[in-house]
């Protein structure tokens, strides 16, 4: 609310007083600063049960929760974190920035904008009252598996209208900024003229608005074979399981894609800034970003490589997946490039996009190993799994995020944050993160299942050490909401260009930039 | 905004064209159901069998002395408290003759019982050249309360299995349908009835 008071300064109409600003805004900066608020706080929700469960995992045997809530609580983990956190922590900044970057005065749709934020919280609030349900909440893992998500208690059709209510708002804010980014730019910004983060998104939200309703599809099918008699997935009525690992797995494998892209976009803004360089390979990385996506569609089944299909759909998804990895190494190496020989400074955005490329990396590395058919029978749903993606997912998603949030948090804020405790959150995050993860590669390798409450004893001295890392991981991101709030309210004035001399027309902006900006539109050369 | 503005119009083309694929992939989603069981049968992946008795089954004679294992596994689905096994676990087959193995099963729950067995070949690919001529899988059984009986599946390995398989498992696996039968229709058989896959 301190922000009002910052832009009424200079502001010939400025907002609405109150909390009907938040309720019924259709300003993007507004709606951005609501995604990423609640990004956040569901990336602390999602983070509370993460810890409860390197808190069980800390020591063999049971401790803290029985093994049914243990189940809940992985399950539930997932689902919050990318459906509460890292989605809407990117919507969040494309609100936030696609109208800044491509010289528009808002988002193409703002009332439809307003709705698919205000949809999140319903959906979350049902998602998370399934926790005080007879039956608990959902239990069967994210990937909502038949048959054994049909077995959940009173939950389950809570779980399936969150999943539906959170499709609606993923598919609504796509529709958004494909119209924005398609008929809002200012005059002369061609389309390969976009900033990066912009043409990632476009990508993105083309891969939401063409799975998320598959998505949708495949949890109907579940809500009927559950309360109306039909079969789907049901073996005993004609129906089958894998059918649904298929149609799950169609949107699941383009949704890790809507993990990343945008990521990908963040970094591309930051490291040249400060490597102050121009992008190397600007239109090798609109290239392959569309190549990644279009690879997306047609590698599903690497995540049930065990569940018996002929040699042939093995060998062919093992190539595709694997395939990936050019377009992948094309991005990695262009970074790299950009950096070579660059006057390179190292403030903390910097430090989080390059631990970004350095530790995407290693997840990507992970991914090959996986989709390495043969080999994948033995890490099939093991602890390498999990190291894998949350190597993708933490130190990349999660990682880009918090670059981009240090980055442009003193043109949202028109304040400073603070530098010293900004390279503590990265120095203390990257090490902890590591010790979380790494060693969970090992247990995988060595044979620890993913989703387990209790483990053999051969496992005791990895689970000691990851949990020890998830616990610093955890707290070090206290320090991250101190740091936010703390810019927020105040600090060192912020120049408009913030940075030396970063590219993009939202450093033409002042700092903080006024309520309604490029009500004129600006002229790209 | 009253004059038709171009941008708007551009905005609102966008909007509907979005829209239009949204709705069309929630379709798409759905279509890929039968996508899929077509898919399956035509290819035979995923251990589907033919669905129901095979009409001219002739037996063949012998053309070499090969032979190929067939192993036969009986599960139920969980808690069950059912008996349910086969006659013998394996059996040296000739392609191109006929044979009958039998499977017991006993109805454990002190009630009556409907109960549906779905067969599943592996590998997959060699599940087209299975053929069954008589089978309990095909119809519903019928169970009262702590029966048992016997109930024979008759077979033939086609000669045209490809040399790479020799061993096939013919894996049953029973489900209880009482309930499901006596309540609500059977959602997907009304839509497209190829998708049965006994």
């Amino acid at each position: 609310m301190t922000t009002a008071t910052a832009h009424e300064a200079h502001d010939d109409h400025g907002p609405a007083r109150g909390l009907s600003r938040w309720l019924f805004t259709t300003n993007h900066k507004d709606i951005g600063t609501l995604y990423l608020l609640f990004a956040l706080l569901m990336f602390f929700v999602g983070g509370s049960m993460a810890m409860a469960i390197r808190a069980e995992l800390f020591e063999p045997g049971l401790q803290f929760v029985n093994p049914m809530f243990f189940n809940s609580l992985t399950t539930m983990h997932a689902l919050v974190m990318i459906f509460g956190a890292v989605m809407p922590a990117f919507v969040g900044l494309a609100n936030w920035l696609i109208p800044m970057m491509i010289g528009a005065p808002d988002m193409a749709l703002p009332r439809m904008n307003n709705w698919s934020f205000w949809i999140l919280p319903f959906a979350f609030t049902l998602l998370l009252s399934t926790f005080f349900m007879e039956g608990g909440a959902p239990a069967g893992g994210w990937t909502i598996y038949p048959p054994l998500v049909l077995q959940t208690g009173d939950a389950f059709p809570f779980l399936i209208f969150a999943i539906h209510l959170m499709g609606i708002s993923s598919i609504m804010g796509a529709i958004n900024v494909v119209v924005t980014i398609l008929n809002m730019r200012a005059p002369g910004m061609t389309m390969m003229k976009m900033p990066l983060f912009v043409w990632t998104w476009l990508i993105t939200a083309y891969l939401l608005i063409a799975v998320m309703p598959v998505l949708a599809g495949a949890v109907t099918m579940l809500l009927t074979d559950k309360f109306f008699g039909t079969s789907f997935f049901t073996a005993a009525g004609g129906g089958d399981p894998v059918m649904f690992q298929h149609i799950f797995w169609f949107f699941g494998h383009p949704e890790v894609y809507i993990m990343i892209l945008p990521a990908f976009g963040i970094v591309s803004q930051i490291i040249p800034t400060f490597a102050r360089k121009p992008l190397f390979g600007y239109s090798s990385m609109v290239y392959a970003t569309a190549s990644i996506a279009f690879l997306s569609f047609i590698v599903w089944a690497h995540h049930m490589f065990t569940v018996g299909m002929p040699l042939a759909g093995e060998l062919f998804f093992m190539y595709a997946t694997m395939l990936i990895a050019v377009p992948t190494g094309v991005k990695v190496f262009n970074w790299v490039s950009t950096m070579w020989r660059g006057s390179m400074t190292f403030e903390t955005p910097m430090l989080f996009a390059l631990g970004f490329v350095v530790m995407f990396t290693i997840g990507g590395f992970s991914g090959l190993m996986l989709a390495i058919a043969p080999v994948d029978f033995q890490y099939h749903d093991t602890y390498f799994v999990v190291a894998h993606f949350h190597y993708v997912l933490v130190t990349g998603a999660v990682f880009a995020i918090m670059a981009g949030a240090y980055y442009w948090l003193p043109k949202w804020t028109g304040n400073m944050y603070n530098e010293t405790l900004g390279k503590w959150h990265f120095w203390l995050s990257t090490i902890s993160v590591n010790v979380l993860f790494f060693p969970q590669h090992f247990l995988g390798l060595a044979g620890m299942p993913r989703r387990i409450p209790d483990y053999s004893i051969q496992f005791a001295e990895f689970n000691m050490i990851s949990s020890l890392g998830g616990f610093a991981f955890g707290l070090s991101q206290l320090l991250f909401v101190y740091i936010v709030f703390s810019t927020i309210r105040g600090g060192a004035r912020a120049t408009d260009e913030v940075w030396d001399n970063p590219e993009g027309l939202e450093w033409t902006l002042s700092s903080p930039p006024p309520y309604h900006s490029f009500t004129t539109a600006p002229e790209v050369k | 905004m009253n004059a038709p503005d171009p941008r708007q119009q551009a905005t609102r083309r966008t909007l509907r064209r979005m829209l239009f694929v949204a709705v069309g992939m929630f379709g798409f989603g759905f279509a890929m159901v039968p996508f899929y069981n077509v898919f399956c049968d035509i290819t035979g992946l995923n251990g589907k069998t033919a669905s129901g008795p095979t009409q001219t089954l002739e037996e063949q004679p012998a053309a070499t002395d090969r032979t190929v294992t067939v192993e036969f596994i009986a599960n139920l689905n969980q808690g069950m408290p059912w008996e349910f096994r086969p006659e013998v676990n394996k059996m040296e087959v000739q392609p191109g003759k006929a044979y009958t193995v039998r499977f017991y099963a006993h109805n454990g729950t002190g009630r009556e019982v409907v109960a549906h067995a779905v067969p599943s070949v592996t590998p997959g690919l060699a599940a087209k050249h299975f053929h069954k001529t008589e089978c309990f899988c095909f119809t519903e059984q019928k169970f009262g309360a702590d029966e048992g009986r016997w109930m024979p599946v008759r077979f033939m390995v086609d000669p045209e299995l490809s040399d790479k398989h020799n061993e096939l498992t013919l894996s049953y696996t029973f489900f209880d349908t009482g309930a499901r039968t006596a309540a609500a229709p059977k959602g997907l058989e009304a839509v497209h009835p190829a998708t049965q896959t006994n």
